[in-house]
């Protein structure tokens, strides 16, 4: 059986790489893309955790649901981007900086 | 060093490395692409954390549908999205990305005596249900368990959760048609 410790450092690692991604990138598809690999690093934990609830399956349910959860979030974002797009012309989200037309 | 273990660290290995592609890729669409990558291997290593299930719904919903939806809004966005990123000076150590550099690995530093400090594998509750024989083994009916739960202990997060993914696609649906000219 694989240490949880492994599990643990792999997503810790990609969360962070996840948060740089955010940080750094000037496009918003770029960022939802961070923000999706960060949602996966907390769902890998909730999977290795899970190994270890074989009645009540706690640790793989949440992570079913942290899955529908991300799908939800990227669908009305992309719309959101798309509007974005739609008004100003860029999806650079340092420009998009006012709130009136 | 058993063959999962070696299969663990390719897994890892390959997910951590094309994710760190995404992090400095300048090309957009190279970027997506890579990040299938990343989903797969992540579905291995869920595999291999015994949760095959899980594998098989992270393939069906993360490649299938938001990686398909991502492509979708960037074909939709035009090309000026590209544009944004094909200019010369981006590199990883450009002065401006250091804050985030910076934030980023003290963030990991953070996590990972966190992490050490925490001795997941000596946790009270592991120990307890490795004693009582409550981890799952890798004997193939974890799926129809899965199936049980979800409409006994989880109904009321699951009726809840399908309430709002058809809220959220409604919303989706909303946001994104075409206003009427006027």
């Amino acid at each position: 059986m694989i240490s949880l410790t492994h599990y643990l450092v792999v997503s810790a690692i990609l969360f962070c790489i996840g948060l740089y991604v955010v940080l750094v990138k000037r496009n918003a598809i770029q960022i939802l893309i961070g923000i999706e690999m960060m949602l996966n690093a907390a769902i890998l934990n909730l999977v290795a955790f899970g190994q270890f609830d074989r009645h009540n399956n706690g640790g793989q349910m949440f992570a079913l649901f942290a899955i529908v959860l991300a799908a939800a979030t990227t669908a009305v974002a992309l719309a959101i981007v798309l509007n974005v797009y739609r008004r100003y012309k860029t999806i650079d989200p340092d420009k998009v900086d006012q709130l009136k037309d | 060093m058993s063959a999962a273990n070696i299969l663990f660290y390719i897994m890892s290995f390959i997910a951590l490395a094309s994710a760190s592609y995404v992090a400095v890729s300048k090309n957009l669409v190279r970027s997506v692409f890579v990040f299938f990558v990343t989903l797969f291997a992540l579905a291995g290593l869920y595999v291999l954390a015994m949760a095959d299930f899980i594998a098989v719904t992270q393939i069906v919903v993360y490649v299938g549908g938001i990686l398909v939806l991502i492509l979708f809004a960037f074909m939709l966005s035009g090309r000026e999205t590209l544009d944004v990123l094909q200019s010369p000076q981006r590199s990883i150590w450009k002065i401006k990305n250091l804050p985030a550099l910076l934030i980023v690995a003290l963030l990991f530093i953070v996590l990972f005596n966190v992490i050490l400090k925490t001795d997941a594998d000596h946790l009270g509750w592991v120990s307890d249900s490795i004693k009582t024989k409550n981890y799952i083994s890798n004997s193939g009916d974890m799926t129809a368990n899965i199936g049980v739960n979800l409409m006994t202990r989880y109904l009321l997060p699951f009726e809840i959760i399908s309430i709002l993914l058809m809220m959220a696609l409604v919303g989706a649906a909303h946001l994104s048609r075409k206003e009427r000219a006027e």
